[in-house]
Parts: C-alpha cells; structure tokens; sequence
C-alpha cells in the first residue's frame, strides 16, 4: 500500500526541518514526513564553511534538533532518497528509489545545488563544492595532501572558506571573475575592505580573473589554466559560484517559476496543495519593493517555513520581517539587514581601517540595507531604518556618533 | 554530570545533562526544546536564543560582550536578566543552572 502522509516536506534542511517544527509547535496532528536526500539528520548548512570546515565542530553539535526529537514529535524522517517526480493531482510523489509517497499538502523545501563548473577539467578528482555535510568531508580528506588550493568565486562561501583554510596554513588562490569579490551581494566599499583583509592574511587574490579550463595529472586537479595563459598550482579546488534552485520536479509538475517556484504570500505555488519555501522560492518581499525574489538565507528559509506551516493550520502568514545575513570570517562578524539590490548610493559609517563600520545602503534616498562589520549595535539600531526605509541625510548617517537609534527616533513619516 | 533547568515558554520546567564546554543554547536544542530557534547557530550574530538567567547564577557568569549586549537590545522583552544563550559556556560551577526561554520577538 503506498504510504500517505497528511504533510510531505521534501528536502531535509533548514526550512523543511522548521516546517516540521513550526507545524507541531502550532498544534499540528496530522501525519508528518520529511523526505531528505542526505542520509543526515537535520543541520546547521552555514557551519560547513565554518567552524565544521575548520574542525572545531562536528556534526552532533550542528545538527538542528537532536536525533530523539523527530521521533518525539512523530515526525518521519525518510533519508537518502531523492524525489524525482510529482504527481499535483493525484497528490503524490515518486522517489529515486521507486517508492511512491502520498500526501494532503506537499511542502518543497529542496534548496539548491551548488553550480559546477562547465569548462574542461571540472570532473578532475580533488574539485569540490560545498553544499553538503558529505562535501566537506571529501574536502577534509583531501587537505591533508594538499598545499595549494583555488578557490573559484568570491562569493561569501568562497570568501570564508578562504579564510578557513589560510588559517589552516594553505596556499588559498581566490579566483573572482568580476572586478571585485561580493560583486553580487555587496556595494565597492565592503569587496574593498574584505579583499584587503584576506590579502593580509596570505591569500592571493586573482581579479577578473577568466578560468579557461583545470589541468589534471593522472585524473586529479593539479593547476588552474586562465585564458590569458598563465597557470596557477591547484592540488585542491573548491567550487563557489552559488547555487541552482532545485525545482525540477516542481516545474515538470507544472509549477510556474524560472529560478525559483513562484509562490504567493503563503508560499503556495501554483500547484493545488503544494507550497514552496527557502532557497528555491521565489516570493514578492516588500523589501525588494514588492518584486519576486528568491533569498539564499537561513532566516528566509525559517520564516517561510513558518508561512507555509500557518497557511496550512488556516492562519494568516506572519508579516515578513527584514531580511538577515551573516558571515564569519577570521575575527570579522559581517551582518547584514535589509536587501541592498538595487542600491544607487552606499554611505560608510566608520572608518573601515578600525575593523569596525558600517555600509548603509539607500534607494532614491531611502535606507535599504545595512552590512555591519563587527558593528552589532548599527546592525540592531539600523533594522528600524530599513524597515520604515528611511529616507536620511547621508551626513547624518556618515557620523559614527550619532546613534542610528536616535536618527531612526527623529523621523518623521 | 551537571544539569541545566530549563522554563520553556508555557512555565514547564525540564532538567536535563549539561555538557561542560557546550554553550548553554546547545543544551537547550538538545534537550529537544523546539521553542529555542537559535537561526546563526550560535555566533552572537541573531538574538533567536534569548533567554532569562536566574539571579542567583548572575555573579558565575561571564561578563557579556558589547556585541551580546547589542543584539540584546534588538529584543522587545529584554529585562536585567537577559542574555543570549549561546554566549554562556556551560562551566561546573554553572551545575543546576536555570534559564527561562524568553517570549518571541
């Protein structure tokens, strides 16, 4: 008999586990499983370019909710398996394992999977990604042989795993395609001051910067050609350029979405009883001026989590609260708030040389965003600009003195 | 081993092992407590893990951090005994310790 279950969550991270957890916190009766591709329990995905990388936790210590907690709140947890279709219709989905799940609500929680290369050599043995608990360990390894690593992508996954690994005593070579690192996600002034710090730690930054292909000896990677021909050693190469949503399913299904599954304030796509949430999303935030967007965040992945679990005990969805970020690398605790896409001016508030500042980021005069660099108290203090999007005297701003606090006391709306 | 007595939200208390050496937010997740969302996993970097400390265990805690301190202020429901659980060691002398999670933010 195929089994049913009243909520199938497929996908097993952080927004599915917080679905799980948010429909039993609030109530929930029904049937609950989660579907995961990883063998792994439920756990913490920012860690593993962090202090899981680094050897200073193991994965008891970053998983979401100890193993007996899936079982006290009789949530079913079928791992390692994939589920490679949908049936919208008649409510069900089939797995790579042949097995067909049904459902009342399906709840697609999938993330993304980490971008790969395309040129010549991206198969070589000693190329990684990190996505996964069971990449990283691949990549542990292997560190112990290795002495020169390439890092392709300045993004904040290839930015901490750098710092990790210098730290480490590595050779790190940062390869950026754009001009400058975080060019996706961050004005000039922070790529600046976050390039400069890295290269005072020893790692060696490669700007626009046009990898024609990896080279490999016997099957494994052992240097990184550009196309302007020069060659870089590479015993260890990590992979960074961001992820693809894991919608496929979803979209044979018949979901609409391209880069994401569309979903309404509920997270319900376009499915009958079928919600969406996390990563692989894409979902209007009154903090992108009302445009859909997907967000690659643990707190978007909770907070929609928790939408689709209310919708689906009939209540109403929480107000989007403003989106945030973090980044760890070496001593420096980035926090962002806010979505800075789209800024068209950037203040600095600080001196970046004090390793403490601030990048407020505005939009026709209206804050937008704020990236804090050990600077929890703008962090704090700035939400309430960015969620009133605050129209402000840059000067104003500029000046570390002034409490964002009591500039965001003295507007008047 | 020591333990660590937590009030959730609806007033129960649970007791349950204390790791020494474990932050106090990673007892409470352990513990199966589903109300401590704890989002950075324990970086000082959110305010998800707020909790109340009982006075009495005040003068064994370490000093806070300005950061902490910050982040605490981004809370509605802070008080003189606030803290974010994931900046306290669990320490021996810290055996018994309770903590109120604290109301949503």
């Amino acid at each position: 008999m195929t089994p049913r279950y009243d909520v199938l969550i497929v996908g097993s991270g952080h927004g599915g586990a917080q679905s799980a957890i948010a429909l039993r916190q609030s109530g929930f009766e029904g049937s609950i499983a989660m579907v995961g591709e990883e063998a792994d329990l439920p756990y913490e995905r920012p860690a593993l370019s962090k202090d899981y990388l680094a050897g200073a936790k193991t994965l008891d210590r970053i998983l979401i909710r100890p193993p007996t907690f899936w079982r006290e709140r009789n949530v079913a947890l079928l791992s390692g398996r994939r589920v490679v279709s949908l049936d919208a219709t008649a409510h069900h989905v089939i797995t790579d394992t042949a097995e067909t799940i049904a459902y009342g609500r399906l709840i697609w929680a999938t993330g993304g999977y980490a971008r790969r290369l395309n040129c010549q050599g991206h198969d070589l043995d000693g190329v990684h990604s990190i996505r996964r608990r069971t990449d990283v360990d691949r990549l542990i390894g292997e560190l112990l042989f290795s002495r020169n690593v390439a890092i392709i992508g300045g993004g904040y996954i290839g930015l901490e795993a750098a710092a990790v690994l210098v730290e480490l005593g590595k050779q790190v070579t940062l390869f950026e395609s754009q001009d400058r690192v975080l060019a996706r996600v961050a004005g000039e002034q922070l790529s600046r001051f976050y390039e400069a710090e890295h290269e005072a730690k020893g790692v060696t930054l490669e700007l626009r910067a046009a990898v024609d292909r990896l080279e490999g000896v016997d099957g494994r990677v052992a240097s990184v050609r550009l196309r302007d021909g020069r060659s870089v050693a590479a015993d260890l190469v990590i992979i960074g350029i961001g992820i693809i949503p894991a919608t496929a399913p979803l979209i044979e299904a018949g979901a609409m979405g391209e880069d994401g599954a569309e979903v309404d304030r509920s997270c319900h796509t376009t499915l009958k009883d079928v919600y969406a949430i996390g990563d692989c999303a894409r979902r209007q935030s009154t903090f992108a001026g009302g445009a859909a967007i997907r967000i690659e965040s643990v707190q978007n992945a909770a907070d929609t989590a928790i939408a689709a679990a209310s919708a689906i005990m009939g209540q109403t969805p929480p107000h989007d609260a403003a989106p945030w970020f973090w980044s760890n690398q070496y001593d420096l605790r980035l926090q962002t708030v806010g979505l800075s896409r789209g800024f068209d001016a950037a203040v600095v508030r600080g001196n970046p040389r004090d390793r403490r500042f601030s990048v407020i980021y505005l939009k026709d005069g209206c804050v937008i965003a704020l990236d804090c660099v050990n600077a929890a108290k703008d962090f704090v203090q700035g939400r309430a600009l960015v969620v009133a999007g605050a129209r402000i005297d840059p000067a104003q701003v500029a000046d570390p003195s002034l409490p964002l606090k009591d500039i965001a006391l003295s507007l008047t709306y | 081993m020591p333990d660590l007595k937590i009030t959730d939200r609806s007033g129960q208390e649970t007791t349950v092992p204390a790791v020494v050496g474990h932050s106090v937010m990673e007892i409470i997740r352990q513990s199966g407590c589903e109300e401590i969302l704890a989002l950075c996993g324990g970086n000082c970097s959110c305010a998800t893990c707020h909790v109340y400390v009982d006075p009495a265990f005040a003068g064994r805690l370490e000093p806070m951090s300005a950061d902490e301190d910050d982040l605490l202020d981004s809370s509605d429901h802070r008080t003189g005994q606030s803290r974010l659980s994931c900046q306290i060691k669990f320490a021996e002398l810290l055996d018994g310790l309770r903590v109120t999670v604290a109301p949503e933010d």
